[in-house]
């Protein structure tokens, strides 16, 4: 790839060719504040926050690609101003709870507001919002709140270009505008799957999961219930499983996860899962070791042979695991009777 | 396919035809019935005209055209007898027009206290010439020289009157040298913004790419404007000449007209004038032998101001919600469906239709230095002679005014004129010789806009008037970018308060703060002239600003909730016509007693003030309100 | 219903920017865009259904609840509002008992604003399904709607 040198405030940093300024910028630790902009999506210049000042001229940096040379100031009084009043409006028309609202400690409004510097008082002087509009909580494992949203589109970009399926648009038009589903009715109505990319990409509290809990630590994993084998890393506090992030290293997801691996954790800390291998003894399962488990199958596998033999593999395994499975049962049981329930 | 010679045929015959029309000895009856003819009744009067003549068993010609622009007249019915100059007759009822059949055409007698004027060779004793009327005298009609004076449906007339010839001269030059006349002609956009047309033509001109497309924006969607629709109504000939034109300059093949759907008559009007150009081989496949091939698609527009924004215009025209997308890259490089495009307004490609006819010298007779040419403009609002008129650019906005618009009407005085709708502002008494031209309108913090100009009297509020304007912006802001979509919707709570009495000292200062952000911030023109009407009035009527937030009065009485109706009773007759149209039944007085209004039942409606009779205008208007 | 749809559907392309004007015929067909037309629209042009609503939404011309009998649309251009449209707007919405934007329960009437009609020197007016009513009062108002507006 060809590099490429620019100067952001002063500072010359290399970058990409065909990235953009704010990538750059935020790739070298430089902070250009930004609401519309995702990494995984393509720059639309929504939110209109991350100007920055190029030879007088403002420019939205998130839409303006590095170019050999480019004198970039973050902050310019023109800059500053714009930034300014495009923040204040965000403010004003944003709901002000937020000690109890689950996404605060990763907010980008008020990473924003923090970054700029807010005077409350100029705040109030402005107009606040009517009547709030109707919370959806109709989906079982996240809410969404339209009086927080702020209309980066993000969600929409997500469903149509990442998930492909679009359940999403804006709906109405001008200060009316909302995100909705067909016929703007509730979530839980619409062909929406609830695999919450939409949710981890929301840059304030407008979609978020219902369950929530900073954990103390991750764990690096695979999701366990289908071959894809995605990546996430458990959130883990004390002996419970928290929260699952996907993993956008690992190829196999890229970060992407299905509602199953992203919401569907809760069996780890339930009650009747089974912790260890059971013997059956005397009509009683008894609790075992895995090496008294393992050396029983094995002692038993002995007496059978060839078409005395099947196996039914799981989806829940890996694709390694699976493939381990059909090895073992045509090399050492001798016989292609293998099967997979392949269905979840 | 058609040749050029059968092109040449045609013409002669329509020119033919034309000059018969005319010398036939038979007498000839226009009607106007575009749009405003037809809310004024012109479809009953022409259905009365045709059957006196019937009854009468008079031998002439009737039919229809569009608007000369005098709508203040409507409806407006011509008549031409032979080798008598035309007679224009204003406000003509369906009673009217078997009486003007039977005075004039029977028995001589051109009743002119019915008539505005007449035009054509010859004058008529007691009826003044038209185009030497103060409304008519200041204008210079070329885009509309045509319109109201040619029947819309007719291939033909339009023929007869140079039609045409501008693209069997744009062939004969070529695409490079039209270009360079648009470009001597120092045409720019019509549509608002003023930029010059041949340069635009010539990004995409030189953009490389297997397909064009010319996109004609005819989405006139200014409040308070209808020169396009009066233009697509009245000539639509005029326009696809344009069109074809652009599209052999730029190398596209395909033409677009964005219409509103609001405007049913210029669609139908457009939609047969595009089937007798297929006809006729002006459209399609190698035109007249050329080897340019042009074939243009009708889109109508669903209602959003928006889409005047060229980015959002090809957003809906690719079925899209009609959201402006960043630029670069520029439409003329990258548009519809990713190549290159070019959006011309109406007037602009009329204008070009012009100057290959008449050449770029022709065109450039009127205007200024960096203005040239003429301009329609629709003069609407508190103005005695409403209507379409052209102008030459540079004429002050004092002569638009009061010379050919003829100051307020009902003897109230003049307070301030909008131009460039709800993108440009306010312009006050003070600096009524700005001159009608874009830089000029630039420098007094507004802009020429499509041409609607808009005249306020003392009776308007400008307050109110900047709330009007922002509720229209807050509500067709397409809620993409965060200054536009809020911004306009704090711009106008603030004004509501202000008018509703609420305004809160240190309103006038956010409004400008905020105002400068939204301009600077915003992601499309829309957003970035939406604060203009604000801004403009807080620049020259700060003091009613002042007056309502600081002792909230409306100093126009304007503003319902800052004003109350009071009976002085030393002017009231006593009629009780006040009394007997109030709907809350608010007001008490007995026949030829004094009259009272309880304050407390009051809306406000004002129906009192507008049912006092002229004589006692014992209603008068207070702010503050009595009930603070 | 079903058979005009199909009819309309038949006309067009299976294409994107076909949408629109599709919807705009669905529209003057029923005089409204009903749920099941949009979703049939959706489904004909391949688009997920969400794009279908939130273009109908955008635009002002649609909507989604049938019109009354009698539709009027009351013009909110400049020139009508500096000449008292807003006036005329509560007098109309008086006389029928609806708010902007509504119908009638019996169906009767429908009120809608527009953005301009274009007839400006004729200000203020209002149309009552497609007739211009010009230079209007409140006076004017009430005998328009006069006995239910017959």
């Amino acid at each position: 790839m060809e590099k490429i040198k620019l100067t952001i405030d002063g500072l010359e940093i290399e970058a990409e060719a065909g990235t953009s300024v704010l990538d750059a910028a935020l790739a070298n630790d430089i902070y250009i504040p930004h609401l519309c902009h995702h990494p995984d999506l393509k720059p639309v210049g929504a939110c209109r926050l991350c100007g920055v000042d190029v030879n007088g001229r403002m420019e939205m940096s998130c839409l303006l690609p590095v170019r050999e040379g480019l004198d970039v100031k973050t902050n310019s009084p023109e800059v500053g101003a714009t930034r300014q009043v495009a923040i204040e409006l965000l403010l004003a028309d944003h709901p002000q709870g937020c000690l109890s609202c689950g996404a605060s400690l990763q907010c980008e409004l008020l990473h924003i507001a923090d970054h700029i510097g807010v005077d409350g008082e100029r705040i109030e002087r402005l107009r606040r919002p009517s009547e709030p509009l109707p919370i959806d909580n109709s989906n079982p494992f996240f809410s969404f709140d339209p009086n927080k949203c702020v209309l980066c589109g993000i969600c929409v970009r997500t469903c149509e270009d990442i998930v492909g399926l679009g359940v999403l648009d804006f709906v109405n038009r001008g200060s009316r505008t909302v995100i909705g589903t067909f016929g703007n009715e509730p979530f839980i109505d619409s062909i929406c799957e609830s695999c919450g990319e939409c949710v981890v990409r929301c840059p304030v509290g407008s979609l978020a999961p219902k369950r929530w809990q900073r954990p103390s630590h991750e764990v690096q994993s695979t999701c366990v219930y289908c071959g894809v084998g995605c990546g996430i890393y458990l959130g883990v506090k004390g002996d419970q499983v928290v929260s699952v992030r996907a993993d956008r290293e690992r190829p196999s997801n890229q970060g992407s996860l299905c509602v199953k691996g992203r919401y569907g954790y809760n069996f780890i800390n339930h009650k009747d899962r089974l912790t260890t291998p059971l013997i059956k003894k005397e009509g009683q399962f008894v609790e075992a070791t895995w090496d008294e488990a393992l050396d029983l199958v094995a002692e038993k596998f002995a007496d059978y042979k060839g078409s005395e033999f099947a196996a039914l593999a799981s989806a829940k395994c890996t694709n390694e695991d699976n493939y381990l499975i059909q090895k073992f049962t045509r090399a050492v049981m001798q016989t292609n009777t293998v099967d997979h329930c392949a269905r979840l | 396919m058609v040749q050029l010679t059968d092109f040449q045929d045609l013409q002669r015959q329509a020119m033919a035809d034309w000059e018969s029309l005319h010398q036939d000895g038979r007498p000839i009856i226009m009607v106007g019935t575009a749009t405003c003819g037809r809310s004024a009744g012109s479809l009953e009067v022409l259905d009365a005209l045709r059957a006196a003549t019937e009854k009468q068993e008079i031998d002439c010609h009737i039919f229809e055209v569009g608007c000369t622009g005098a709508c203040y007249a409507e409806p407006l019915v011509y008549i031409i007898k032979p080798d008598q100059p035309a007679i224009v007759y204003g406000d003509v009822t369906p009673q009217l027009a078997p009486r003007l059949i039977q005075s004039y055409l029977i028995k001589d007698n051109p009743l002119p206290r019915y008539s505005i004027g007449t035009f054509g060779n010859g004058r008529i004793e007691g009826i003044p010439d038209l185009f030497s009327t103060p409304v008519f005298e200041p204008q210079a009609r070329r885009a509309l020289n045509r319109c109201g004076f040619i029947d819309p449906t007719s291939l033909e007339h339009y023929l007869a009157n140079d039609g045409y010839t501008g693209v069997t001269k744009a062939f004969a030059i070529g695409p490079e040298q039209v270009i360079e006349e648009v470009k001597n002609a120092g045409l720019r956009g019509r549509g608002g913004a003023g930029f010059p047309t041949w340069r635009k033509w010539r990004f995409c001109r030189d953009a490389p790419s297997d397909q064009k497309y010319l996109i004609c924006n005819a989405d006139e969607g200014d409040p308070g404007a209808f020169m396009n629709r009066s233009l697509l109504e009245g000539d639509p000939h005029a326009v696809l000449e344009g069109m074809i034109i652009a599209g052999y300059a730029l190398g596209a093949s395909i033409g677009y007209i964005y219409c509103r759907a609001e405007y049913p008559l210029a669609l139908e009007r457009l939609r047969g004038a595009i089937k007798q150009a297929k006809e006729h081989g002006l459209l399609g496949d190698n035109i007249l032998d050329s080897g340019f091939d042009f074939h243009i698609k009708i889109k109508e527009g669903a209602g959003a101001f928006v889409c005047g924004e060229e980015t959002a215009l090809i957003a809906s025209i690719e079925g899209k919600r009609g959201m402006p997308t960043p630029r670069p890259p520029f439409p003329a490089v990258s548009g519809l469906w990713g190549k290159p495009t070019i959006i011309n307004n109406v007037e602009s490609l009329a204008d070009v239709g012009l100057i290959l006819q008449n050449g770029s010298d022709w065109f450039a007779e009127y205007g200024t230095e960096k203005s040239k040419g003429t301009k329609t403009i629709a003069l609407v609002g508190k103005v005695k002679n409403t209507g379409l008129v052209e102008v030459p650019l540079g004429i002050t906005l004092r002569e638009l005014v009061f010379d050919i618009g003829g100051g307020a009407p009902d003897g109230k005085a003049f307070k301030a004129v909008q131009t460039g709708g709800p993108s440009g502002g306010c312009i006050p008494e003070s600096l009524l010789d700005t001159p009608v031209d874009y830089d000029s309108l630039n420098a007094a913090g507004t802009i020429m806009g499509s041409g609607g100009v808009v005249v306020m009297d003392e009776r308007t509020c400008m307050v109110d008037f900047a709330r009007y304007f922002l509720d229209f912006a807050e509500k067709e802001s397409c809620g993409k970018c965060v200054p536009c979509r809020l911004g306009t919707k704090q711009l106008l709570g603030i004004l509501e308060d202000i008018c509703a009495g609420n305004g809160r000292p240190g309103d006038i200062e956010m409004l400008e703060e905020l105002g400068r952000g939204i301009k600077a911030g915003s992601l499309c023109g829309l957003g970035q002239t939406a604060p203009n009407p604000v801004l403009t009035t807080i620049r020259y009527f700060r003091d009613e600003y002042e007056a309502h937030i600081h002792e909230k009065r409306c100093p126009a009485g304007a503003c319902k909730s800052l004003i109350s109706y009071y009976i002085n009773n030393d002017l009231c007759v006593g009629c009780t016509l006040c009394a007997q149209n109030c709907s809350t039944s608010a007001i008490t007085g007995e026949f030829k007693g004094p009259h009272y209004i309880d304050q407390d039942i009051c809306t406000q409606c004002g129906v009192c003030y507008t049912v006092c009779p002229k004589k006692a205008n014992a209603v008068e208007i207070i702010s503050p309100s009595l009930r603070l | 219903m079903e058979q005009q749809l199909e009819a309309i559907l038949a006309d067009h392309p299976r294409k994107r920017e076909e949408l629109i004007p599709i919807l705009q015929e669905v529209q003057a067909e029923y005089s409204y865009l009903p749920t099941e037309a949009m979703l049939e629209i959706a489904r004909y042009t391949g688009m997920p259904e969400s794009r279908v609503y939130g273009v109908a939404t955008f635009y002002a011309q649609f909507r989604f609840t049938p019109m009354g009998k009698k539709h009027t649309m009351v013009c909110r251009g400049t020139a009508c509002h500096v000449n008292g449209a807003e006036r005329i707007l509560e007098e109309v919405e008086e006389q029928l008992g609806i708010k902007e934007g509504e119908t009638t329960e019996d169906l009767e009437h429908s009120l809608e604003t527009v953005a301009c009609i274009g007839a400006c020197s004729l200000a203020p007016c209002l149309m009552i399904n497609n007739k211009v009513e010009a230079k209007m009062t409140i006076n004017k108002v009430r005998e328009l709607y006069k006995n239910g507006g017959e």
